[in-house]
């Protein structure tokens, strides 16, 4: 399709005002606003001590989190990318629900679940573990949301390997976590990093389930994400402006490193 | 190489293997079970312990049906319009050429990285009570119609984009020869191509709309029959210690969610077996 | 650092390692929110204080002021504010409390039903109360539609704001108040229902959560008359928004309790908190930030900034919560929850 100049620039302005207005301009509003009163503000900001609680107790669940996804999300891409069984597009079917489920709605379904009037309620009545409105629900909550982040992204890798390297190495007599070690892990390196970059800013974002499941006391069981929405309901706008901004940063992160493991990605497969 | 493999496999490993394998599908069902589907399982008991009666009324309140109907109608605008602006976007990124291509491309991304209630408070600044373009959307539908149409712009775009970059061009070309104009070489040609993605795509974009809760609760403000999308009335439900009802809507979300997905899913791969098919 | 070298992943993770467990460690984490307050001397004891939306002023004095007394020292607090419904049913269900604030004395019984407070925690002299309000009709600035009385808000196209009683005790204070006017203290109950009928199916639109919700909603540009407790209003005219509050003629005295948990690890420094919002300089801290003292000869003080009402008609003419309760406010049966609901889904 040989489009004319005129078409093409109409098209080629159409979509750069539509990004324009949707994201950038937004975006940059956010940033003067937090700015513009100086570094030093935003700075005192990020720094009171329930914003200090609340990066601390994001990157707790995150330290949890993500090893998690791994221990249990490799073996799980192994076994997909590796091996037929009955049930497989179940399973598959089964990974991919978090991405149609509402945060609201894995709220709603841990606390029917693991609260003290839901289907598990004996853990919290009779064994005394308090699942939510504690540290716990947090982490369930945001597992729930990254299960497929480190499965989708090691899957295909180990797809498109084979086996070959493997199976040489077994033959050869090594141990199966010798092969898995040496071979496997360092063959799904950029999948698995990109999975845990993925799963480690999903954690940090989550909103809707977290609020749902946690008590939501500063200093205590905030995160940065329910900091960001209870200064703005107590009125506090630039100071949720400036925890924005601390986790937009985090999100352009994500940008930067998706596009250098794009590159690398490309350049291995050259 | 696999045949040497098998001649010098020590014996039993085959049945070893065999045994990994289901010790690990065990493993692997096991934690999805506790994480993902009990979970879900227990919004289903719930619901069921309500019984169908009580399912009944919560779903056809009053608050309930004005939150579906904000929601479907909001969400399925929302889809159409980045339908087709996915479509110009992934076109002018793959087949265009400027300064500040690349930048266009990477903030592309942005929305999905982004919490969402970091979306709702970029929505807000531009376009709350302080907005410095004048244009205040808050407690509006058009406003959570932005916040919407920001979370879910990379799902078309980032599903069509990676097709129109293998799009044979030759059959554009040819049909070009043949006389047809652009417009016909679009409709008949690349479109047809674009679609089982642009369907999936769009899938992931309403699905994602639907339960949205994060990026409208700031900027939407929750007014009943205005912006009350259907998050925020479980949210208000499970808060309200009304259980039963909360266990409703999610299911009915659950349901419209896995249904247009899979209708969408279905359309697309047809749509792909013709475009394999024909001549 | 190419990552690709052996041992280079294995530094990356390890810096990352460090970094995470540096900031974990690192303490000045707390519950306070003020930007350049960055760790003071660390408190012997936190108490968790459940509160009902709007007390914020009034606590935000409170606390400090308890905090240099000899009973006080060394002891911070957490607090958590929202519609008193959903922070009652939230602690039932393990929201961690030491000391709770609520609206309506129901949301205490709840937690007396639950076991968490003693049920002789109203039995003193105080009754558990130690400070209120009345119920106020806040208007915008100037009184354009000239708002007065409880029949004013009836005017055609009039929209009034309150919260829904299904989450907050803000709203069942404003309904009561209409109610008890209307049916005479409760005398000719049919009246009071109708009045309340006409003005929820008519003039309510939104439904906001709680009291203070319901404030920002109205502040954000939405109604004409917002229903709330005298002390909020107060409150948002101090902060120079555009707003004026009127109390009509007939209007009902709002008593807002306070409990210690039984199950609270320090029963000694909540109870202490709690005896302090009785003691004179506690009562006048509350009567600074706007709300009505119970300390007779405090209240003589402040007497100019709370004006009495023609008629205050209080709970206990309609026969206590314990009957009020049930009879309008059940989640299912109660009158005035049933026409709430059927009015706004």
């Amino acid at each position: 399709m040989i489009l004319s100049p005129a078409v093409r620039l109409l098209l080629r302005w159409v979509a750069i005002v539509y990004v324009a207005i949707l994201v950038l301009i937004p975006v940059a509003v956010i940033l003067w606003r937090t700015f513009s009163p100086g570094v030093g503000a935003f700075i005192a900001s990020v720094g009171t001590p329930a914003a200090i609680s609340a990066l601390q107790l994001s990157l707790l669940v995150v330290a949890i989190v993500v090893p998690l996804n791994v221990l249990f999300g490799v073996p799980t891409a192994l076994v997909l990318a590796r091996n037929r069984f009955r049930g497989k597009s179940a399973l598959q079917a089964i990974i991919d629900l978090p991405f149609a489920v509402s945060p609201v709605v894995v709220g709603v379904a841990l606390i029917l679940l693991w609260g003290s009037a839901g289907l598990f309620g004996f853990v919290e009545n009779d064994f005394g573990l308090k699942i939510i409105f504690s540290f716990p629900g947090i982490v369930l909550a945001s597992v729930f949301v990254t299960v497929p982040f480190v499965i989708r992204e090691v899957e295909p890798v180990l797809h498109e390997l084979g086996t070959d390297q493997e199976e040489a190495s077994a033959t050869l007599g090594a141990q199966w976590w010798q092969t898995f070690w040496r071979i496997t892990l360092p063959s799904i390196r950029w999948g698995l990093t990109y999975g845990i970059v993925l799963t480690v800013a999903r954690t940090l974002g989550e909103f809707g389930a977290v609020i749902m499941v946690s008590s939501n006391l500063p200093g205590q069981s905030q995160t940065l994400t329910l900091l960001v929405a209870d200064r703005y309901n107590r009125g506090a706008e630039y100071g949720s402006y400036a925890i924005a901004t601390l986790l937009m940063s985090v999100a352009v992160l994500v940008l930067v490193v998706q596009v250098v493991l794009d590159a690398r990605r490309a350049k291995a497969a050259q | 190489m696999t045949s040497a493999v098998a001649v010098l496999d020590p014996p039993g490993a085959g049945r070893r293997r065999r045994g990994n394998t289901s010790l690990r599908v065990g493993a692997a069902t096991l934690w999805l079970s506790v994480i993902v589907l009990l979970p879900l399982a227990a919004i289903v008991w719930q619901s069921a312990t309500g019984g169908w009666h009580a399912f009944w009324l919560a779903v056809t309140s009053n608050a309930a049906l004005e939150s579906f109907r904000v929601t479907l109608t909001i969400s399925i605008g929302v889809t159409l319009i980045n339908a087709v602006f996915g479509v110009i976007v992934a076109w002018v990124l793959t087949r265009d050429d400027f300064p500040g291509k690349r930048l266009v491309d990477s903030v592309i991304d942005l929305p999905f990285a982004l919490p969402t209630i970091v979306a709702s408070l970029v929505m807000l600044a531009l376009y709350g009570p302080n907005s410095p373009v004048g244009l205040h959307l808050q407690h509006t539908k058009w406003g959570v119609g932005i916040a919407l149409l920001f979370v879910t712009l990379p799902f078309v775009v980032r599903s069509v984009q990676p097709v129109l970059l293998e799009l044979d061009r030759e059959v554009e070309e040819a049909a070009a020869s043949l006389g047809a104009d652009n417009w016909l070489i679009f409709t008949r040609v690349v479109l047809p191509a674009l679609l089982p993605s642009l369907l999936s795509g769009a899938g992931l974009a309403f699905s994602r709309a639907i339960g949205e809760f994060g990026s409208v609760v700031l900027i939407g403000g929750a007014v009943p029959g205005e912006t009350e999308v259907s998050s925020q009335w479980i949210r208000t439900l499970i808060e309200n210690d009304d259980r039963v009802g909360a266990a409703a809507i999610s299911i009915v979300l659950l349901v419209v969610s896995f249904v247009v997905l899979f209708i969408l899913r279905a359309v697309g791969a047809r749509a792909a077996r013709r475009e394999e098919l024909a001549p | 650092m190419k990552l690709t070298k052996p041992g280079a992943r294995g530094r990356a993770l390890a810096a990352l390692a460090v970094t995470t467990s540096l900031v974990a460690a690192c303490g000045g984490g707390g519950s306070s929110d003020v930007a350049g307050e960055g760790g003071g001397p660390k408190a012997d004891t936190t108490l968790t204080m459940v509160a009902y939306a709007v007390p914020e002023p009034g606590w935000s004095k409170i606390i400090p002021a308890f905090a240099a007394t000899p009973e006080g020292k060394g002891v911070a607090v957490t607090t958590s504010y929202g519609a008193s419904g959903d922070q009652s049913r939230a602690v039932v269900d393990g929201k961690p409390a030491d000391i709770v604030n609520f609206s309506v004395e129901p949301d205490i019984t709840r937690l007396v039903k639950a076991k968490k407070v003693s049920e002789d925690w109203n039995a003193g002299a105080t009754k558990g109360i130690p400070f209120g309000s009345v119920v106020s009709l806040v208007v915008r600035k100037g009184n354009p539609k000239n708002i007065r009385d409880w029949d004013d808000l009836l005017q055609p196209g009039l929209e009034v704001v309150t919260p829904s009683p299904l989450s907050s005790g803000s709203a069942k204070w404003n309904l009561l108040a209409p109610y008890a006017a209307k049916s005479d203290g409760g005398k000719n109950a049919q009246a009071g229902l109708d009045f309340v009928n006409k003005l929820v199916t008519e003039h309510v639109k939104t439904r906001p959560g709680s009291g203070r919700e319901a404030t920002d909603v109205f502040l954000q540009g939405t109604g004409d008359v917002l229903i709330s407790y005298e002390n909020e209003a107060i409150n948002v005219e101090r902060q120079g928004k555009p707003v004026e509050h009127i109390n009509p003629p007939q209007t009902f005295k709002i008593e807002n309790p306070v409990a210690v948990v039984t199950s609270s690890q320090h029963q000694e420094q909540a109870n202490a908190l709690k005896n302090f919002l009785y003691t004179p300089d506690g009562q006048k801290l509350w009567a600074e930030a706007g709300f009505r003292p119970v300390d007779p000869a405090v209240a003589a003080d402040f007497a100019k900034d709370f004006p009495a009402p023609q008629k205050l008609w209080t709970i206990a003419d309609l026969g206590g919560w314990g009957a009020v309760d049930p009879a309008l406010f059940d989640k299912e049966n109660g009158s005035i929850t049933k026409i709430y609901k059927q009015a706004t889904g």
